[in-house]
């Protein structure tokens, strides 16, 4: 049974992916969403909708549980994702709330929003009740909970079950916050691996930090990197580029853990050599306003351009078009955006301080502070045709080798380690 | 009475700074003076003098029945004396003795045997003047770069007065034969040809402290054993080191230099072996048979050929681009140019290039600067980018030789890849939805299809 929460694009398509590449080796999985949006591709996977989940809050079972369940006060806490002007509203309401939140989520059914918002902590311990619930009413072998949110519904399910617990690690809370964790998050975190009877993480990185911080028995932590989508067709996708400059890209959120300003500095070092690129940043976040001044003043703004949100086919779109692509990131777990740009045919640069640098040789890898390193890279992909090609055609082969049904069958080991105990 | 050829190796070359692109047009100093004096000076007493020392040794006891050969490149030279005035005066000290031949061989460490003949000249005539004004030494064999050698190198090398050369006994050019005779050059028969027998030199070498070798550990008695057992028709045994395997390959603690010491003092003392020089070998003995080598081969890997220096395209192309200069360099009578020009041919650097162990992780090469060989090539790239504007700029001033196109030009392609030498782009089309709960609006700004910025 895996649980999940399909707030961000990754994470979702990541488990997706196992998904299909566990049915492949056999296992059956029944997956369940805080909130089904309708259009999940149904493919031979069982969906369970948890807003369509009864739970039925007499049964002393869940109440005794419901009592040992911290109940997280949301006054005092960084909600992720939610900037301060929200937060600050958030406060404001946040006392009107409070008196009805009890009955709120005692009541029978529970819509969940699948949204980050001011009752996310309730929603998250509601689906702690849902889990629980669906655990005893399901027949499986083991249960898998992806990411802190749904943690603690894992660990319900286990509890009121007895079947074993694995947890997978995509991103820590030290990859979105830095340094500014929040404390809750993090216990919820910690709470679920170490009830967990193994922890997945996606990369050696992850991997160090769940041991090093979180102070989890490495014994029972395995690594499991993630893969890529082989592409389906082999369809030129024709995009016409109007400009007439090399195209340099950043593609993800626009938010510290990802780098944009070492993405900036490096462009700027770029472009006083060679005003022959444009450079793009394409996506949202909580930086992009920052960034956009960084930009201005360090007057570059006609070479460089901030496209917005870009999904679907736009993604394919910026890849076709881009000469090189950069991750910058901070501190990227995994980072699967560098393998769709190899498998489009773009050269890259990674920073070392990402899971899927353990993974490729054809990328040119450098410290995500290292500017210099950073430019260096970009300036010599863009000029010395021969490094150009070899990562395009080591690149691609390199990626097509990283496919998910050997993630998958990595899984299908740990579950069948976990049930030989 | 049978002969042991015994020679060795010496060579450093001057490593690259960390040079990036904006260096370039500013910065003319390409090497990292830190790390050569410390690598030199290190060898040196790891290395170099105490084997030198070993060699003196025997030297004095043995005598004439203890002859031993030397290729050290200029660039070692140079680094000699700029770090390590002391290992010059102990190879002077062998110089003098009388026991010791210095072979000839390109200056710089460089493979312009494989492309460019008159700079393969020049470099082996600066090179002979350097060890003639050292050692007071005249060079009468010859060995290239890495044992390279090939047909065509045959012929440049007998050409340029030498009547002997040494090579790698690779199985390419003698399938069943037996390195242990002297032989000669199938189309230049008049040079002849000592070849490595690299089992027994690599014994020594790669294998001398390996403790799950079936032959661990390798006693001077034993090895002198397997000496002795070589058929007695076979008359030459040649062994071929690179000198930092006594000291740095193989520390000392491995009792590389015990052996070293005792392994020829108990092939002496047998009454059938000496040890002998290329020149001493070629006077005694007749070329058995002829060596045929179209396609060029070398003491490196498995593979006994180029591939580790020519192998990829990174170094195809920046080999390419190094030596389109050859012609303005010829002439050219700036010294730090000229210096550069030097340096800069080092095979080393072609090597730190090579993308053949990538599997493995392994980092092939001791005191490799570059975590990988795409980092390799990037930093020699930009410094060569470097170079060739200097030279261009000197031609331009200097002689009618027209200045090659160097800076490399940036490709401006109107449509996208499908029109340029650039692998088509296959689709990325998505096949899972994907839900995201935001749909931020994407910004009005110049990408988008059809918008002119």
């Amino acid at each position: 049974m895996g649980v999940s929460s399909p707030y961000y694009r990754w994470p979702w398509y990541s488990l997706f992916r196992t998904t299909k590449g566990l049915l492949k080796h056999g296992v059956e999985v029944q997956f369940v969403v805080p909130k089904a949006y309708g259009d999940e591709s149904e493919e031979a996977v069982r969906l369970v909708n948890a807003s369509d989940v009864t739970v039925m809050i007499n049964d002393p079972v869940f109440r005794e549980y419901w009592n040992q369940i911290t109940y997280m006060e949301i006054g005092s806490n960084l909600i992720p994702y939610v900037g301060p002007e929200d937060f600050q509203q958030m406060v404001s309401e946040n006392t009107n709330i409070k008196v009805e939140e009890s009955s709120r989520v005692f009541s029978e059914r529970f819509q969940f929003s699948g949204k980050y918002g001011h009752d996310l902590m309730e929603e998250v311990a509601r689906y702690a009740l849902v889990g629980a619930s669906i655990a005893a009413n399901s027949e499986f072998d083991v249960i898998h909970a992806h990411d802190w949110l749904t943690y603690s519904a894992g660990v319900a399910a286990k509890k009121i079950s007895g079947k074993p617990l694995v947890v997978h690690m995509h991103a820590t809370e030290f990859d979105r916050s830095g340094e500014n964790y929040n404390e809750n998050i993090y216990e919820i975190e910690r709470k679920g691996m170490v009830e967990a009877d193994r922890v997945i993480t996606v990369s050696n990185l992850t991997r160090n930090i769940v041991i090093d911080r979180y102070h989890i028995d490495p014994e029972k932590v395995i690594t499991v990197h993630n893969a890529v989508e082989p592409p389906d067709q082999a369809e030129l996708l024709d995009a016409e580029k109007h400009v007439r400059e090399k195209i340099v890209t950043f593609l993800g959120r626009i938010t510290f853990q990802k780098g944009p300003e070492y993405f900036i500095e490096a462009a700027c070092k770029v472009l006083e050599r060679d005003k022959n690129v444009r450079f793009v940043m394409a996506g949202t976040g909580d930086l992009m306003e920052k960034m956009i001044r960084r930009v201005a003043k360090l007057k570059i703004s006609s070479h460089f351009h901030f496209t917005g949100f870009l999904k679907g086919e736009n993604v394919d779109r910026m890849f076709a078009m881009s000469d090189v692509y950069v991750m910058p990131s901070v501190s990227e777990p995994f980072g699967i955006s560098p393998l769709e740009a190899m498998r489009s045919n773009v050269p890259v640069v990674i920073s070392k301080q990402s899971g899927v640098a353990e993974v490729l040789n054809h990328v040119m890898k450098v410290d995500f502070w290292d500017v210099d390193a950073m430019a260096d890279a970009i300036y010599g992909l863009l000029h010395y045709q021969s490094i150009n090609n070899m990562f395009i055609t080591h690149g691609a082969e390199e990626v097509n080798n990283l496919k998910w049904e050997s993630a998958a069958r990595k899984v299908a080991d740990v579950y069948e380690s976990v049930l030989a105990k | 009475m049978r002969s042991v050829c015994l020679y060795f190796q010496v060579h450093q070359p001057f490593r690259l700074r960390t040079y990036r692109f904006f260096d370039i047009g500013s910065d003319h100093y390409y090497y990292d003076d830190y790390q050569n004096k410390r690598i030199v000076r290190r060898i040196a007493s790891d290395c170099y003098l105490p084997a030198n020392e070993v060699l003196l040794g025997l030297i004095n006891e043995y005598g004439s029945a203890f002859k031993v050969t030397f290729s050290i490149s200029g660039s070692a030279l140079e680094q000699f004396a700029k770090y390590a005035p002391e290992v010059l005066e102990s190879f002077k000290r062998l110089a003098k003795t009388g026991n010791v031949e210095f072979l000839a061989e390109t200056y710089s460490h460089s493979l312009a045997g494989l492309n460019d003949p008159s700079e393969f000249k020049r470099q082996v005539e600066e090179h002979s003047a350097a060890i003639k004004k050292i050692f007071g030494f005249t060079p009468t064999a010859f060995r290239n770069t890495e044992l390279v050698y090939s047909n065509s190198i045959a012929g440049q090398v007998l050409e340029m007065g030498y009547k002997t050369m040494l090579t790698e006994g690779a199985k390419q050019l003698l399938g069943w034969k037996s390195p242990n005779f002297l032989y000669c050059s199938a189309p230049h028969q008049r040079l002849k040809l000592l070849l490595r027998n690299y089992q027994l030199s690599d014994d020594i070498t790669f294998r001398f402290s390996q403790q799950d070798w079936s032959e661990w550990p390798l006693t001077a008695e034993k090895y002198v054993a397997w000496l002795q057992n070589v058929d007695p028709k076979q008359e030459l045994v040649n062994l071929f080191m690179d000198y930092e395997t006594f000291g740095e390959h193989q520390k000392a603690s491995t009792g590389i230099f015990g052996f070293l010491r005792a392994f020829p003092e108990l092939l002496i003392k047998s009454g059938k072996w000496v040890f002998r020089t290329p020149g001493e070998v070629t006077e005694d003995l007749q070329p058995v048979a002829s060596i045929d080598c179209p396609h060029a081969i070398s003491w490196a890997d498995e593979e006994r050929d180029v591939t580790a220096w020519l192998g990829n395209d990174l170094q195809s192309e920046a080999f390419s681009s190094l030596y389109k200069v050859s012609e303005i360099m010829a002439t050219c009578e700036d010294t730090e140019l000229h210096r550069d020009w030097n340096y800069l041919q080092a095979s080393d650097h072609f090597y730190y290039m090579c993308t053949k162990w990538f599997s493995d992780g392994v980092v092939h090469h001791y005191f490799n600067p570059y975590g990988t060989p795409y980092e390799a090539f990037l930093n020699y790239m930009n410094v060569l980018s470097d170079f060739l504007i200097r030279v261009n700029e000197y031609a331009e001033n200097n002689t009618s030789a027209k200045p090659v196109k160097t800076s490399p030009k940036i490709k401006t392609p109107v449509t996208l890849k499908g029109n340029t030498e650039i692998a088509k782009s296959t689709t990325v089309k998505k096949v899972a939805k994907s839900k995201v709960a935001e749909a931020a609006k994407p910004a009005a700004n110049a990408i988008s299809k059809g918008k002119k910025k």
